[in-house]
């Protein structure tokens, strides 16, 4: 049977269902819905698919057996420390320290370090330690802070997804191998590694003047209350 | 050997069943919550996917999945007070711990590398490292802060609480993910792209190889799922049966598909979980902040590929 467009129906729904801000979870479920139906799934089966994926798919959720051991810690000022660690660093600004944090993820992919990162280091210590390097500047106002955070989850996204391939043995590397493998390349896994390293490199870069822009984006939404900044600033 | 892999596994939903019912059973007994039989009921009943999910039919955890999606569409899931700790404690425990705090946390990325490489449990080794690594970490945490029992308790309900709902996108947006391919959108897209691509020009096919990942990449949210689909039905006839390196290109293509995670809501575990996790009020502020990145980086991909692959 030849491809059905009818089946991007669902996707439709999911597209226009976050652009309207709709309950997420309930749009997903209704366009799963829609593509079963479309697809002519009786409705039995239907329940029967979405049990078994949602049961073989729960280790996605396995960031939360790490959520004790992060609120403990919070409890007791992980985040305050974090910030006390970037104000003894001297000329550490929000750019520089995002920067340098998206190189480190970077570094831990190539190494075949595997962490969740978004858990246990963006919301625990990076975004505060990239707040109170704005603060230091007298540039967190509200705006500011909201920007930072989105900032900081784009440092471990962009560390994590262009550093992993560099690894020999990443979940990414042997992928490509497999598939290559089967559609009749001969191909090895160092292969596939050593021809990240470049996008690996060019992503540093990108990411460093991204970064330093976002520096003087942050100056600039801080600017019109002048000296005043201060005032709107989050603790 | 592997059925002890599986047995930790095993143990490690039931663990996660619990952590989840008891921020339900606690739901269930805040007055202060406006809603606290329906939040208590989403927990409850989430933490009985992970216990129970191997031992009931798959057709009862769909049955549940879709009233999970029905408490959430109306609204059922609120927060009502929870165990926030004052300023004060979190700055005398910071002046008495100091950089003792990194510790637990770096403890677990530490102790998660050392058990996925050394495999104590065979396979699923990689699977369970955070998981063992968690519970590590959190004894390390534990006797580090002398903190009570209550205290870990109400801390770890504060968090699941605050992160919400919304954190467990990633799982209901995996499962569509399975939906869409079992429906064969990947041969759509992949069809509708060949149909509009000229045969034997080199540049056209790089371009409509990256483009399929990023496409494909956004729409189903995940990378991995898309690469064997696009290769198969662009990167095979447009670029490697071109003379271009099945080697380079199969790498750059990955990371093509990439820049297309970067800006998709369907990416839920990078570019929504943050959004729960640091209470940000705009949903997509992850994805704008990204976008330009990944413009940036899906051209140098095109340039890269069509310079160095032929």
């Amino acid at each position: 049977m030849g491809p059905d467009w009818f089946v991007l129906i669902g996707v439709v729904v999911i597209v226009v269902g976050f652009m309207l801000k709709l309950d997420a979870i309930a749009v997903v479920i209704i366009a799963a819905m829609t593509t079963a139906f479309i697809a002519e799934v009786s409705f039995d089966d239907f329940l029967e698919f979405i049990g078994e994926t949602w049961v073989s798919n729960r280790t996605v959720s396995f960031f939360i057996l790490t959520l004790p051991m992060i609120a403990l810690s919070e409890r007791f000022g992980l985040k305050e420390q974090a910030v006390n660690l970037i104000n003894r660093l001297k000329g550490m600004t929000t750019g520089r320290f995002l920067t340098l944090y998206t190189v480190i993820r970077q570094l831990c992919g190539i190494f075949g370090i595997r962490i969740s990162g978004m858990v246990q280091f963006v919301r625990p210590i990076v975004q505060p330690m990239a707040s109170a390097a704005a603060e230091e500047e007298n540039l967190l106002t509200e705006p500011n802070d909201e920007l930072i955070k989105a900032e900081s989850a784009t440092a471990e996204n962009v560390g994590n997804f262009f550093g992993q391939n560099g690894f020999v043995a990443a979940s990414g590397v042997l992928l490509i191998v497999g598939t290559l493998e089967g559609l009749g390349y001969t191909v090895e896994a160092t292969d596939i590694a050593g021809a990240s390293l470049p996008i690996i490199v060019i992503a540093a870069v990108v990411a460093a003047i991204h970064f330093n822009l976002l520096g003087r984006r942050l100056k600039r939404n801080a600017a019109p209350e002048g000296t005043e900044s201060n005032e709107g600033s989050l603790q | 050997m592997s059925s002890w892999g599986d047995e930790i596994l095993n143990l490690m939903f039931i663990l996660m069943g619990l952590l989840l019912a008891h921020t339900g059973v606690r739901a269930l007994l805040d007055k202060t919550n406006p809603r606290r039989y329906t939040t208590a009921a989403f927990w409850l009943l989430l933490g009985f996917t992970f216990a129970f999910g191997e031992v009931v039919s798959y057709t009862l955890i769909g049955v549940i999945v879709i009233v999970l999606g029905a408490l959430t569409l109306s609204k059922g899931v609120k927060v009502g007070t929870l165990e926030e700790g004052t300023q004060e404690e979190k700055d005398e425990g910071a002046r008495r711990l100091g950089n003792w705090l990194f510790v637990p946390a770096l403890a677990l990325a530490g102790i998660a590398v050392a058990i996925s490489t050394w495999a104590p449990f065979g396979d699923q080794s990689g699977t369970v490292s955070i998981g063992v690594a968690s519970i590590l970490a959190l004894g390390i945490a534990w006797v580090l802060t002398k903190a009570k029992a209550s205290t870990v308790a109400g801390q770890t309900d504060r968090l699941i609480q605050q992160v919400g709902p919304i954190g467990m996108l990633p799982q209901f947006l995996a499962m569509l993910g399975a939906v869409f391919t079992a429906a064969g959108v990947g041969e759509v897209v992949a069809d509708a792209i060949a149909t509009i691509v000229p045969d034997g020009n080199r540049f056209a096919g790089v371009l409509a190889y990256c483009a399929g990942m990023a496409i494909f990449t956004a729409v189903v949210g995940n990378a991995f799922a898309a690469f064997t689909v696009i290769t198969t039905g662009i990167g095979v006839p447009f670029v490697f049966a071109l003379g271009g390196d099945p080697i380079i290109a199969g790498a750059l293509a990955m990371t093509a598909g990439f820049c297309g995670t970067l800006v998709t809501p369907m990416a839920a575990n990078f570019n929504a979980l943050p959004v729960a996790l640091m209470q940000m009020k705009d949903n997509n502020g992850v994805i704008k902040t990204q976008a330009p990145i990944a413009a940036v980086m899906f051209v140098i991909h095109v340039l890269l590929m069509y310079y160095w692959a032929f």
